[in-house]
């Protein structure tokens, strides 16, 4: 596990301190959540954010001196180094709580469709792109995951080990 | 001899002892507090049309009589963990406090550690251990579909544990729930008596010393470490804790437990083993209807 690409490097918290160009920063992090869907920046402030390879971010509660070279360190989180960022659905399953905007609400059935990995024609008079997805479970209003939402058709993202017929 | 044979003189009533090994066990579920409240997972199992069953001893536990636990809106959502009883006991022994530093020596496939990480209310770190890869991915699979955000994975042997990824500190706490014979499976696993030999239980009991040995040595002095098997060889019970009050600081202490249950044994076959052995806990399946189990709290020395 010598490869610098297995390793966790921890995000700059600014622009001022990013050595690497392309890496995101914890600003930029906190920024995309705030302003795509309304999550409040403080929802973050407990955790530490990291990158291992070339754009998959990762979100933990420790602080350990970076890099870190282990299998895990906490969930995976958010892909960046792309133009339109993608959060991963258990980032959105575990935050998406806090989301106020590019939330998208389903019914019954279509979050069974959804979860099943089924693409749907939807109307949706929001932004295009990545939305997080929510339906009713058990009275509350609950983050399934992520979807992406263009011509008129929510694209569901959840990957295809996670897919189920509920 | 052989199990369950062999346990005829320690486990009370073995005429109930051997029919409750002959019984399959029913699926059993953790509440996830990590994403859910026990009240969310009620109304969510309810509302999916699963029966389920309250235990005695720990709220957030459910049986599902006639259902297997993958299926469903709470499982997707991560609000639920599929669990046997007794394998979370260790997790709840060792009771971890938010913030604190608990390493997991043999985490996968991860339901205790994650079951620590909620103790914790996803505050912390719990260093989650396995030297087998195929096992991580499982490990993997589970912390992430449980939300679990202090959770760090480690892939290597535990018996020679580094801190140094984590900057050398010791921890505050650690699992340590070893691979055995897994005699006490035998109600999921119907091939665990067959399977059983005395050479692997020799072999086995050496690693596991070697483990304990090296969470004890992880841990501060002060700190807690739970040891636990889901086997009923002494030898790689009692004996294992005989061996680490001999060659580290630490003692066992006592604790509580609302499962039925009997003490550790200090005698077995020609060996005799340290009094305070006696502190442990031995869970056999016919005394809660549930698997078999083994489960001892030490606290280390100054």
């Amino acid at each position: 596990m010598s490869n610098d690409s297995t390793k966790f490097t921890r995000l700059p918290a600014t622009d001022a301190e990013r050595e690497n160009p392309e890496r995101a920063t914890r600003e930029e992090v906190l920024d995309f959540w705030a302003d795509r869907f309304g999550v409040p920046p403080e929802t973050f402030d407990g955790h530490t954010f990291w990158e291992r390879g070339k754009g998959k971010l990762w979100v933990y509660r420790g602080d350990p001196p970076s890099p870190v070279d282990v299998e895990a360190l906490g969930m995976t989180f958010l892909r960046t180094r792309q133009e339109h960022w993608k959060p991963t659905l258990e980032a959105v399953q575990r935050f998406g709580e806090h989301a106020t905007a590019c939330v998208v609400h389903l019914s019954a059935g279509e979050a069974e469709a959804f979860v099943a990995g089924y693409d749907q024609e939807l109307d949706w008079d929001g932004d295009w792109g990545y939305l997080v997805v929510t339906h009713d479970l058990a009275g509350r209003r609950e983050p399934v995951g992520v979807g992406l939402y263009v011509y008129g058709e929510l694209r569901s993202q959840v990957p295809k080990g996670r897919r189920r017929e509920l | 001899m052989e199990p369950p044979e062999r346990y005829r003189a320690i486990a009370d009533d073995f005429e109930a002892f051997r029919a409750a090994c002959e019984r399959p066990l029913p699926s059993a579920i953790r509440v996830n507090t990590i994403k859910a409240s026990v009240a969310d997972v009620r109304r969510a199992l309810e509302a999916a049309g699963l029966a389920y069953e309250p235990v005695d001893w720990h709220e957030g536990l459910f049986v599902l009589p006639d259902a297997s636990p993958g299926a469903n809106w709470p499982y997707f959502h991560g609000w639920i963990h599929g669990q046997e009883e007794v394998s979370a006991v260790p997790a709840a022994v060792l009771d971890p406090e938010p913030g604190e530093r608990v390493w997991d020596a043999c985490a996968a496939p991860g339901s205790k550690a994650t079951q620590l990480a909620a103790l914790m209310d996803d505050r912390g770190e719990v260093v989650a251990t396995d030297n087998n890869l195929g096992r991580i991915s499982a490990l993997r699979t589970n912390t992430e579909r449980l939300g679990a955000t202090s959770i760090a994975v480690t892939h290597e042997d535990a018996r020679n544990h580094s801190l140094k990824p984590f900057g050398g500190a010791e921890y505050d706490r650690a699992l340590v729930d070893v691979p055995c014979s897994c005699e006490g499976t035998i109600r999921k696993n119907p091939d665990a008596f067959e399977e059983w030999s005395m050479s692997h239980v020799r072999g086995i009991s050496g690693v596991q010393k070697d483990i304990l040995e090296r969470a004890v040595q992880a841990t501060k002095p002060g700190g807690t470490v739970v040891y636990s098997t889901c086997t009923f060889a002494p030898e790689e019970n009692e004996a294992v804790l005989d061996h680490v009050l001999d060659t580290t600081e630490c003692e066992l202490v006592e604790f509580d437990l609302a499962l039925a249950h009997r003490e550790g044994v200090t005698e077995w076959r020609d060996d005799e083993y340290d009094p305070s052995v006696r502190k442990a806990k031995r869970i056999y399946p016919h005394f809660n209807d549930t698997g078999g189990f083994f489960c001892a709290k030490l606290e280390v020395g100054k």
